[in-house]
């Protein structure tokens, strides 16, 4: 049920960009594409009524591994949620330049004045 | 607890929805912000606490990057959408992508219960046993990244590094080249 409304969040950012018209849209579309993917990462990982992956001296490791949420996917969430940001501020250069270029952020009349 | 993961997953959608619906660029930044804050509650639902942080910190500067793209542009919204048929095709077909993404999930263990629980030998459980004994971090998700992983955590640097160089240079607004040519004349 989650994995599902996780994915409509996913589908919702897919309409977006292969219907709309403004560059920008665009890019507002793939930001909330890549937050669907991390959440749905996140969530492979929760165990019910688990705890954070934070260790106490006090605690026995192996006692510790059948209570604890699984840490591998939050560290690649977290290295995929920066590159997401390095992303970002890619295109938006992109966008800008090339509202600077044409005057207007419509990709059907980028098409136009090709050339 | 999953109610609550539902509610905020349902208000993440209608945000997004809005923020692709709605025709004011800087509404639908605002959008977006509504929708990155909420993955940041519902990280932090989900035992992910370091996630929360960063993502925080990522849609502030995201949402920074995004207005400063917006404001004072093309206020007048574009009106319309593509053709109608396109627009039939592209729902047809994302229906099919929903369809055919809900039969993945059939073979997917239920929500609550990770990987390491149904592997024996998944790296997880191993980062787990060994981190604090091989690492000394009391995070794990920290060992991971900067002990486990952290030629991956360099590449992800360089990486970003890349992004941000890609973006200075298409900002740039005098090519060097030019300018040697003026030079010459």
């Amino acid at each position: 049920m989650l994995y599902a409304l996780c994915l409509l969040l996913f589908v919702v950012g897919l309409y977006g960009v292969v219907t709309k018209k403004n560059v920008i849209k665009i890019v507002i579309s793939l930001v909330i594409m890549g937050y669907a993917v991390n959440l749905f990462l996140i969530m492979l990982g929760y165990r019910e009524k688990g705890v954070a992956p934070i260790i106490d001296q006090t605690t026995e490791a192996a006692k510790f591994a059948q209570t604890s949420v699984d840490p591998l996917p939050q560290a690649l969430v977290l290295t995929a949620i920066v590159i997401g940001l390095g992303v970002t501020a890619l295109m938006v250069a992109i966008c800008i330049r090339l509202y600077e270029r044409y005057g207007t952020f419509d990709i059907t009349e980028m098409r136009k004045l090709k050339g | 607890m999953i109610e609550l993961l539902g509610l905020l997953l349902i208000f993440m959608i209608i945000g997004a929805i809005i923020a692709v619906e709605t025709r004011d660029l800087l509404a639908s930044v605002i959008c977006v912000g509504a929708v990155g804050f909420g993955a940041s509650i519902a990280f932090l639902l989900l035992r992910a606490p370091d996630v929360a942080i960063i993502q925080i910190v990522v849609e502030v500067l995201v949402l920074v990057i995004l207005i400063r793209a917006t404001i004072s542009r093309d206020l007048t919204a574009i009106s319309g959408d593509r053709e109608f048929f396109g627009m039939v095709v592209a729902i047809v077909l994302l229906f099919v992508v929903f369809l055919f993404g809900m039969r993945v999930f059939e073979h997917l263990p239920p929500f609550g219960q990770p990987a390491i629980e149904t592997l024996a030998q998944s790296p997880a459980r191993v980062y787990i046993e060994s981190g604090l004994r091989d690492t000394g971090a009391a995070n794990l998700v920290t060992s991971v990244l900067l002990d486990y992983r952290a030629y991956d955590t360099l590449g992800e640097a360089t990486v970003l590094f890349t992004a941000i160089l890609g973006a200075l240079a298409i900002l740039r607004k005098k090519a060097r080249k030019r300018k040697e040519d003026r030079e010459e004349e």
